[in-house]
């Protein structure tokens, strides 16, 4: 028994030591650049500044497109996940794969691709044109960022909540259907109550990277929609301000673990979300 | 109503597979453009082909995605077994915790705290530049972690512990009961904690962005760097390359598995 603990420890041991040093103490170093200026000295400097109306305005927006398009996702998502589980084994696997497969292509790529669709004179509108129908201005725009983050994060969202669709016992409409539940009723009070976990998982698995992404709104909303992740990048890569880009990274973190904590009390909790 | 959900349905794989079909047309355009298709042809092939940097690129891009999949998985594995048998619940799930915190953290923090780290030790140490291949392959390993960890921890609950005592019974050593008998036992889960460990480290980009230094680039951070200027096709060209090779590994793990399943029965 003893042997077999010792070796227990040994075994785990590189592993919580490489947490401890990658992960644990990367995190102290973000607490640490937050609450201080450039010469090491404590201060509240960094937080103070962004409550400055230019950083707010940053985290507003942020906030908003990442909420608008984790809304939509959920919306076009979730009849997608139901159509998908309601066919046969063989094309659901199919269908699936389909689902993931974009996500194999670098998002950087498939970012840069749908520029090229949405430019002024790109294919969308080539194709438009040649229909005889005048251009449309979508590059560059707010609607634009927000397509480019539905259409990257949209398989996270239909993977959990297909997965919890999927394992829907079928005897449970068939008796809500016995018991005189109309199709709509049975949806509603059988079919999404039960679905509520993988529209959990799904919600914070598109709003998270989403609320952090930096790159889809330079490439598809110009330089005008600033987000968090944009913020923070520049804060490293050209505006050498370390403490000011730690000190956002910490207000993103703790914006992402009050909307979980949000998420996480629906998901187990008597409140129905769809109610 | 199910032509409704049918239409719908082909609706969205249409707008899913819009971009990528048009990044497969324009890799054979003949003309610099990826707005205008002006005809077909293998010139973007040929210039990739040519293009050093991006070759080594994609070189490096290999290179690390094989050392932090196999390392992370070595780390994690074994952690995942001693960790389920040591009596600490507590330790194990502060543990755990820990672990998680990669996955559950937007990539750019997960990026930029390591930097902090990285930058921070540099200086102490006097470096003149602090990050490097070896700062990325730690990033990497580490993000990898929690994903090795969970996909081998549920088959350590599925295994049955009286095996392991039946082997030392036996006679084998600890480290022998490991190797003969749990390790074959928990090896799908290894499998797919690797194969998920590469293709995340072949796939990332923000996490290499804030953790390489600059003699080290990666696959994407060459696409990064190539589309802050206006793209060539080629970009279009690797990408389909890609796109393509990664769809035929698909279809052959898919056929590899029904062939296993019929195999069984």
């Amino acid at each position: 028994m003893k042997t077999k603990s010792y070796m227990a420890r040994i075994m785990a041991a590189p592993h919580i030591l490489w947490a401890i040093l990658f992960i644990a103490a990367p995190m102290l170093f973000v607490l640490y650049y937050s609450f201080t200026d450039a010469s090491g000295a404590f201060s509240t400097e960094n937080l103070r500044l962004l409550l400055d109306a230019k950083y707010l305005t940053i985290f507003l927006r942020s906030m908003a497109f990442a909420l608008v398009a984790t809304v939509i996702c959920l919306l076009v998502a979730y009849p997608l996940a139901y159509a998908i589980s309601r066919a046969t084994p063989r094309a659901q696997k199919v269908y699936m794969m389909l689902i993931m497969l974009p996500m194999w292509m670098n998002f950087l790529i498939r970012t840069y691709s749908i520029m090229a669709i949405l430019e002024d004179n790109g294919f969308l509108n080539t194709i438009l044109n040649s229909l005889g129908i005048p251009s449309v201005h979508i590059i560059n725009t707010s609607a634009a960022v927000i397509f480019g983050m539905i259409y990257n994060y949209l398989p996270y969202m239909v993977l959990p909540i297909y997965t919890v669709l999927s394992r829907l016992d079928v005897r449970l409409l068939e008796a809500s259907a016995d018991l005189g539940c109309t199709p709509a009723q049975t949806f509603t009070r059988v079919v999404m109550p039960l679905s509520r976990s993988g529209v959990v998982s799904g919600v914070t698995m598109v709003f998270v990277p989403s609320v952090s992404t930096f790159y889809i709104s330079q490439k598809l909303g110009g330089a005008k929609y600033d987000l968090i992740g944009d913020s923070i990048e520049r804060q490293f890569q050209s505006a050498y301000n370390y403490n000011l880009g730690a000190a956002m990274s910490l207000v993103l973190m703790v914006i992402i673990l009050i909307s979980m904590a949000i998420m996480n009390r629906y998901s187990d909790g008597e409140g129905g979300l769809v109610a | 109503m199910r032509a409704l959900s049918k239409i719908y349905t082909i609706l969205i794989y249409v707008i899913l597979y819009a971009p990528i079909a048009v990044m497969i047309l324009f890799s054979f355009n003949s003309i610099n453009s990826t707005g205008i298709f002006a005809g077909f042809s293998l010139h973007w092939y040929q210039e990739l082909m040519k293009d050093a940097a991006t070759l080594t690129a994609l070189k490096n891009t290999l290179i690390l995605a094989v050392l932090s999949s196999l390392i992370s998985c070595v780390i994690a594995t074994a952690a995942a077994v001693g960790l389920s048998k040591m009596q600490n619940r507590m330790l194990r799930s502060a543990v755990e915790t820990l672990t998680d915190i990669p996955m559950m953290n937007p990539d750019i923090v997960t990026g930029i705290s390591m930097m902090l780290l990285f930058v921070f030790v540099g200086m102490r140490l006097g470096l003149s530049s602090s990050l490097s291949f070896v700062t990325v392959l730690i990033a990497h390993i580490t993000f990898n972690l929690p994903y090795v960890y969970l996909s081998v921890m549920p088959k350590i609950r599925q295994m049955d512990t009286h095996l392991t005592e039946a082997a030392m019974d036996l006679g084998c050593t600890p480290f022998q009961a490991f190797l003969k008998v749990e390790l074959p036992a928990i090896f799908p889960g290894v499998l797919s904690g690797l194969i998920m460990a590469f293709t995340l480290s072949l796939d990332d980009f923000v996490i290499s962005y804030f953790t390489t230094g600059s003699g080290f680039e990666t696959l994407p951070i060459r696409i990064y760097s190539m589309t802050k200027k206006r793209v060539t096709p080629d970009m279009y060209a690797l990408s389909t390359l890609i796109f393509l090779a990664v769809l035929i590994l698909l279809i052959l793990s898919n056929v590899a598995q029904r062939d296993g399943k019929k195999k069984k029965k």
